[in-house]
């Protein structure tokens, strides 16, 4: 994946962060918009029949052998007016017809997976253009054909590809924590902490939207990290606001202190959220309709901080109109991290390993245990100490 | 370190007077039900854990809490508690509490009371104290014939259990089976004939015919019609969602007859546009209801302000919906009347608070701000303690106020409470500074209000004692009991 932009992180023109609600290990920060504006709406299409559901591949959406399979709770549609007029969010509305939806032998087959259903809208997979992107990171494999590589590697790439996630639901406390968090009235958005680590950072166009989707938190999938987080960690201590009484003297300092205390809150759980806010993220754009792009974005992939993936749809205003991050695990990020810096020193393991500052078996051990050894060949893996380097 | 005998025991009264005070809090709110914040059984620990402790601990002053005014679940658990354990009581004492064992059966309601029995039946206690208590229960039902045909199972079982002799002929009603014979009491011979005829069936109480009605595949429109006659007042509350579903007429209440509580949980499930339809009438109803109930327990306020949570959390439970919110509305009615200058500061604030439901976050601070700064008398502020924009900052506001700029204590502040926190084994609170009280019925705010003192922890024990035994003389005399031995 080529990066076009790289910039300061999602910041939060436009939004505002509300006082964070904290239940268990669970701590979610609303995030309100200042200017609610009609012109671009979400809604969900809920794939309500408990079918499998599968989608054609480019070029082979007819033929019934090929398909792309994918837990799909449901889909997003977006609906947009180029000239600013209102919008309305119709989600699951839509007919079978307009979905391009087929049948094959009892599995329902999804015409690509993000599509324009009709001008002005637009339907896709929630987190999948994020994920497809951190997947397809020098899918193409070495560049120069070194002989340590495989056959494999040199003909068809890091197919294939996987990484592991969780769904929402099985994130202990995060489901009581969505059932119980209060919506505010003008919120678009929330922070999501578990164990007071950043997990996900979740913006709607709509207020109306957000009150739709906000369960579907659940169903989203999370980092192998935040479930372990989840279960490691009871409790998060509350944000409570504490007031110097030697301060007032009357109820105009009272209030004055309130507001001081709720804004230095604010001010620190958005440092929480750094990660996404303010580190640098490097960005590439998939689509661009009307005053917007819908953008994908990774983290710096450094290997002792956070890291996050997502996609953002912004408007040109820089005002963030969608956005979806998923945190990487830390195995998640050496991977990453491991085929970028080959891919920088084209695919040379000498070049790579002396930039890492190891020699070229530790190197080797890293590949091996970051799961790459199918990208090698067998006598370069034979003599390779066990265990980590 | 050694305490002085002294100073152990006036230690030893403090936390005694704590101890009760947490648990009459916790008995006012709770009913083992799930709540927005917890689930069933985390009540029903916490509060089983509760009576355990106050029990074994404090066992004369349990007896008397039953006269405090908690609610129903927990008289009843009260009851259980002191029927099952009594070994080694002294006589006096077990008079005494027989007394107050038979005043608190009379004052539930039937159900409740025949299920505190058969729960002693369940501990596996049979002993003469107990067959005595029933007798004189089942004695003082002022009809036991509708008791055998409504409450068949219960009385059937509580009978099995302390073979007492049964009048006329409910001996032979409840243990041969009523096919065996015809009966001479009129209310037995309907209940047999209903099993035959659907005309005797309409002559059954309402809970007893329904189930013969399904049985026989009836319409349920058709049911409700022609058992409308026969419904009771709560029943026909409960019923006129389904009366409108149906489209049966026949059971329009009278909103001027139905309790506070009851009239603010009617309203809230009525869809918003016949709420608005109606909101002349419903508010009339609720104000009405708040005359009502302060006709029987007077409360004269002077300038109070109220501050009223409606956010997402007063949704409440499955098991108790919108209950919190009703409360609320409640308490807003019934201040509105009790005081001379009154005002309400509702969070989150937009819309009609009658036409609103449950929805937004929890905003105490703001609208705690705003009621301080009309100097009222009196602060109520009615939440689950929950708050959470931002967190903490009613108790922050509340313990400087009473620290910087209210030392002299002009101002008085209440945090009413109507949902009970299982970790916290009562009300959440919002702070040390303030007394919070639980509350399930808005129509007991003047109880509660009278406990404040108590919650606030500036009473000792012997007040608190004092306090009981006057509820305790009040109880007694009520229930048409002869008073307590030993003095309270």
């Amino acid at each position: 994946m080529k990066f076009d932009d790289t910039s300061e992180g999602l910041g939060l023109r436009g939004l505002q962060v509300a006082p964070a609600q904290a239940f268990g290990a669970v701590r979610l920060v609303p995030l309100l918009k200042e200017h609610v504006r009609e012109d671009l709406r979400l809604g969900t299409l809920d794939f309500k029949d408990r079918r499998p559901h599968a989608v054609g591949l480019r070029g082979q959406a007819d033929a019934p052998t090929v398909a792309y399979c994918s837990y799909i709770p449901h889909a997003y549609v977006l609906r947009w007016a180029s000239d600013g007029t209102a919008v309305a969010a119709r989600g699951a509305a839509l007919t079978d017809k307009q979905l391009g939806l087929r049948e094959v032998g009892g599995v329902r087959v999804l015409h690509r997976m993000v599509r324009q259903e009709e001008p002005g809208a637009l339907r896709f997979l929630p987190l999948h253009l994020a994920m497809e992107g951190f997947l397809s990171l020098h899918f193409g494999g070495p560049d120069v054909a070194w002989s340590e590589y495989s056959r494999q590697a040199l003909s068809h790439g890091l197919s294939p590809r996987r990484e592991r996630a969780v769904l929402g639901s099985y994130v202990h406390g995060l489901e009581d924590a969505v059932r119980m968090f209060e919506i505010h009235e003008r919120q678009v958005g929330a922070l999501v902490f578990v164990a007071d680590a950043l997990a996900a950072m979740v913006v709607f166009p709509h207020p109306d939207d957000y009150r739709a989707l906000h369960r579907s938190l659940v169903r989203d999938f999370f980092g192998e990290l935040v479930y372990q987080y989840a279960i490691l960690y009871d409790d998060v201590p509350a944000h409570r606001v504490a007031v110097r009484e030697a301060e007032i003297s009357d109820l105009a300092d009272l209030r004055a202190a309130v507001a001081r205390a709720r804004a230095d809150w604010t001010a620190f759980t958005a440092d929480m959220a750094a990660g996404v806010l303010r580190e640098t993220l490097r960005w590439k754009t998939v689509h661009r309709t009307g005053p917007f792009r819908l953008r994908r974005f990774m983290s710096a992939l450094r290997p002792d901080e956070d890291n996050h993936i997502g996609e953002a749809i912004v408007r040109d205003s820089g005002e963030l109109e969608y956005c979806k991050t998923f945190r990487l695990s830390a195995a998640q990020v050496r991977r990453a991290y491991l085929l970028e810096k080959l891919a920088q020193h084209h695919w040379d393991l000498a070049a790579t390993a002396e930039a890492l500052g190891v020699e070229v078996p530790a190197l080797l051990v890293r590949l091996r245990n970051a799961g790459f050894g199918y990208l090698l060949k067998e006598h370069v893996l034979k003599n390779l100490p066990s265990g980590t380097v | 370190m050694t305490m002085s005998a002294e100073t152990r025991h006036a230690a030893a009264a403090r936390v005694t007077c704590e101890d009760l005070v947490v648990f009459l809090n916790a008995c006012f709110c709770c009913t083992g039900q799930r709540e927005f914040y917890s689930d069933g059984r985390a009540q029903t620990v916490s509060i089983e854990f509760l009576h355990d402790y106050i029990r074994g601990n404090y066992r004369r002053l349990y007896a008397r809490t039953l006269a405090a005014g908690v609610n129903h679940f927990n008289r009843a658990r009260i009851v259980t508690e002191l029927l099952a354990s009594s070994r080694h009581l002294e006589a006096g004492e077990r008079r005494d509490e027989g007394r107050l064992v038979i005043a608190a059966l009379r004052s539930l309601p039937a159900p409740r009371a025949y299920r505190a029995l058969l729960a002693v039946r369940a501990r596996g206690v049979n002993n003469r104290r107990l067959r005595a208590i029933v007798r004189d229960f089942l004695s003082s039902r002022p009809d036991l014939q509708f008791d055998a045909i409504k409450y068949r199972g219960k009385l059937r079982d509580l009978i099995l259990h302390t073979h007492l002799r049964l009048p006329g002929e409910l001996g032979g009603f409840l243990f041969k089976g009523w096919k065996q014979r015809r009966y001479a009491t009129p209310l037995l011979e309907t209940f047999r004939q209903a099993h035959f005829s659907d005309e005797a069936m309409y002559e059954l109480p309402f809970t007893v015919a329904e189930g013969m009605a399904a049985r026989r595949n009836i319409d349920r429109a058709v049911f409700l019609r022609k058992i409308a006659p026969r419904l009771t007042a709560l029943e026909k509350l409960r019923l006129q969602n389904a009366a409108a579903r149906e489209g049966v007429k026949e059971l329009a209440i009278d909103l001027a007859r139905a309790g506070l509580t009851r009239v603010a949980i009617y309203l809230l499930s009525l869809p918003s546009a016949e709420r608005r339809e109606r909101r002349s009438e419903l508010q009339a109803a609720l104000d009405g209801a708040a005359r009502r109930c302060l006709r029987e327990a007077p409360l004269a306020l002077g300038r109070v302000v109220a501050v009223l949570d409606r956010s997402h959390s007063t949704t409440g439970s499955p098991d108790k919906p919108r209950r919190s919110l009703a409360v609320a509305l409640g308490v807003d009615a019934l201040l509105r009347a009790a005081s001379a200058e009154y005002m309400s500061f509702w969070t989150p604030a937009e819309g009609d608070p009658l036409l609103a439901g449950p929805r937004g976050q929890t905003d105490l601070t703001g609208p705690l701000l705003d009621a301080l700064e009309t100097r009222p008398d009196l602060v109520v502020v009615v939440s689950d303690g929950f708050d959470n924009d931002p967190t903490g900052g009613a108790g922050e506001i509340c313990r400087v106020f009473k620290a910087r700029l209210d030392p002299e204590g002009r101002t008085t502040i209440v945090h009413i409470n109507p949902v009970f926190d299982a970790p916290e084994l009562g009300p959440r609170r919002l702070g040390p500074g303030v007394p919070t009280l639980g509350l399930r019925d808005a129509e007991d705010l003047p109880t509660a209000l009278a406990f404040a003192r108590f919650a606030a922890g500036d009473l000792s024990l012997a007040e608190l004692e004092d306090y009981l035994a006057r509820r305790v003389d009040v109880f007694l005399r009520r229930a048409d009991v002869a008073p307590l031995e030993e003095g309270a």
